[in-house]
């Protein structure tokens, strides 16, 4: 009888602990982000709000709250309201099938360090990935204005593009795991991660989420040396601010699944699971903003041909040659 | 305490409600908002049904994809404006009408003639099993149906290509 409730229990502990992670992780982005670019470019970044500018995230958060909460009047009231969260929500989501440890022994019970160990989890990734398109194309869509219908068109054609190749390149991860499932993912990563048998799959999805996340030099959606801001170009405070801390949970979020299909997730000598994996989650952020400082932002029509001409061609060739080598194998 | 079939009427009534308002709502974009409730409606009744793998295909392809698609259509394309839009009259509701009395005859007589089968205890389909059946047993339907996809695309490449500009001056 009890059994029940403690796990009901231990699931609510999981979810709200991994949610305030994240949601913090994703505030101290922003700040990281700020510093490092600054670094990168030879200014100082904000180092005025607390020790080295550490409080800044919590002087934003203040700041975005008590801004004035604007709708365009000629603007879609009901859909302009609604898309952040649906920008936000799914790259929330997402984190919940991500493995970021191995299993713990807790009072006798064991206990997985992930809140859904689903059979089809990769699948839900790819789902949930499809369906955070609605929040940019609605988003630009409700503000009625032209820079951000723009930065919504743009956005939609760009996530329809390289959510295919992200697809196509995890296709190979599941042939070598045998697999759908992200914790039998991880596990079959113990010895050899997949990224060794699989660089081309690893540089594809790479790109490719570089892409979902719209990060320089992939950032067309929001372009502001053309389109202001693209889609977000209305938004206001905290509807603003929720679009802008999406975009960072999804960088940590499709970070921790590149750890998770090609750096062997939370595998790792010496150092404990949990950090073992927030160490690579982190360097992918840290490649994204390094990126950021250093790439220009590409042109639409090679932004187009890269994802289709490509980078959609090149994996379908690697599931081939990988679906051979498997069959040769035996 | 069960709380499936209290989940299952939940995401049911929010699915119907959601598809009627989708029919009836004017604005195109909004009527694509209340599909994409209803096809996640309909995702999580599969799951619910141990049917995980189905569940995730109606988001990715449907929801995901064909929606999204749909949407970037209408937003290039901007079809009209919602006011102008006339509601349909008695004689458009007509075949509607009569295609719904007929499904709503045959869930009656299905209700009516209803036997007590015993429900084999599903304890869901995992994706091997899936795949296995869909592409050993109906392996030759699916390549059929590729086909007929791949030519659907080139049909519509054909259609959709410019014509040379010295044949359409000739004609």
């Amino acid at each position: 009888m009890t059994m029940v409730p403690l796990h009901i229990l231990a699931a609510l502990l999981k979810v709200s602990v991994i949610l305030v992670a994240i949601l913090t992780l994703a505030a101290y982005m922003v700040f990281a982000e700020r510093r490092l670019l600054a670094w990168i470019q030879d200014r100082k970044g904000p180092n005025r709000v607390g020790p080295f500018g550490l409080l800044q995230p919590l002087a934003d958060l203040i700041k975005l709250l008590a801004k004035e909460d604007f709708c365009p009047p000629a603007g879609d009231k009901w859909l302009f309201y609604l898309a952040p969260a649906m920008a936000a929500i799914p790259a929330i989501v997402t984190f919940a099938l991500v493995p970021v440890g191995a299993p713990v022994d807790l009072f006798g019970t064991v206990v997985d360090l992930q809140i859904v160990d689903l059979n089809v989890g990769l699948l839900l990734f790819l789902a949930l990935s499809s369906i955070a398109v609605y929040g940019v194309a609605l988003g630009g869509w409700a503000s009625n204005s032209k820079y951000a219908l723009l930065g919504s068109i743009r956005g939609l054609a760009q996530l329809i593009s390289y959510e295919l190749s992200m697809g196509l390149s995890l296709v190979p991860v599941v042939m070598l795991a045998r697999s759908v499932r992200l914790s039998e993912i991880v596990s079959a990563q113990a010895g050899v991660w997949f990224i060794v048998y699989q660089p081309l799959a690893f540089l594809i999805f790479l790109l490719s989420i570089l892409a979902e996340c719209k990060r320089i030099p992939f950032d067309l959606p929001e372009a502001e040396g053309e389109l202001v801001a693209g889609f977000h170009t209305e938004y206001s405070g905290m509807r603003f601010g929720l679009f802008f801390v999406g975009e960072y949970i999804n960088i940590i979020v499709l970070g921790g699944l590149a750890s998770t299909f090609f750096l062997g997730g939370w595998h790792g000598p010496l150092l404990p699971p949990v950090v073992w994996f927030t160490l690579k989650t982190l360097s992918f952020a840290f490649l994204f903003i390094w990126l950021r400082g250093t790439l220009p932002r590409l042109r639409y029509d090679q932004l187009m041909h890269l994802g289709w001409k490509l980078l959609t061609p090149l994996a379908l060739v690697n599931i081939l040659v990988t679906a051979w080598w498997l069959y040769l194998k035996g | 305490m069960n709380l499936l079939p209290i989940l299952f009427y939940l995401l049911a009534a929010v699915m119907v409600a959601a598809t009627i308002f989708a029919i009836t709502e004017k604005h195109p974009v909004h009527a694509i908002a209340y599909l994409v409730t209803s096809f996640f409606a309909l995702a999580a009744i599969f799951y619910l049904l141990a049917a995980p793998l189905v569940a995730m295909f109606e988001v990715i392809i449907y929801a995901g994809a064909i929606m999204v698609l749909f949407m970037f259509v209408i937003m290039m394309l901007d079809p009209g404006h919602a006011d102008e839009a006339r509601r349909p009259g008695l004689l458009h509701w007509l075949p509607a009408l009569f295609f719904a009395g007929i499904i709503l005859a045959a869930l009656v007589m299905g209700a009516a003639l209803r036997q007590a089968v015993p429900v084999p205890i599903s304890t869901g389909l995992g994706v091997k099993e899936f795949s296995l059946a869909l592409f050993r047993r109906y392996g030759v339907a699916i390549e059929i149906i590729s086909m007929q996809l791949l030519f659907a695309v080139v049909g519509a490449l054909y259609l959709g290509k410019k014509r040379s500009p010295s044949r359409s001056e000739d004609s």
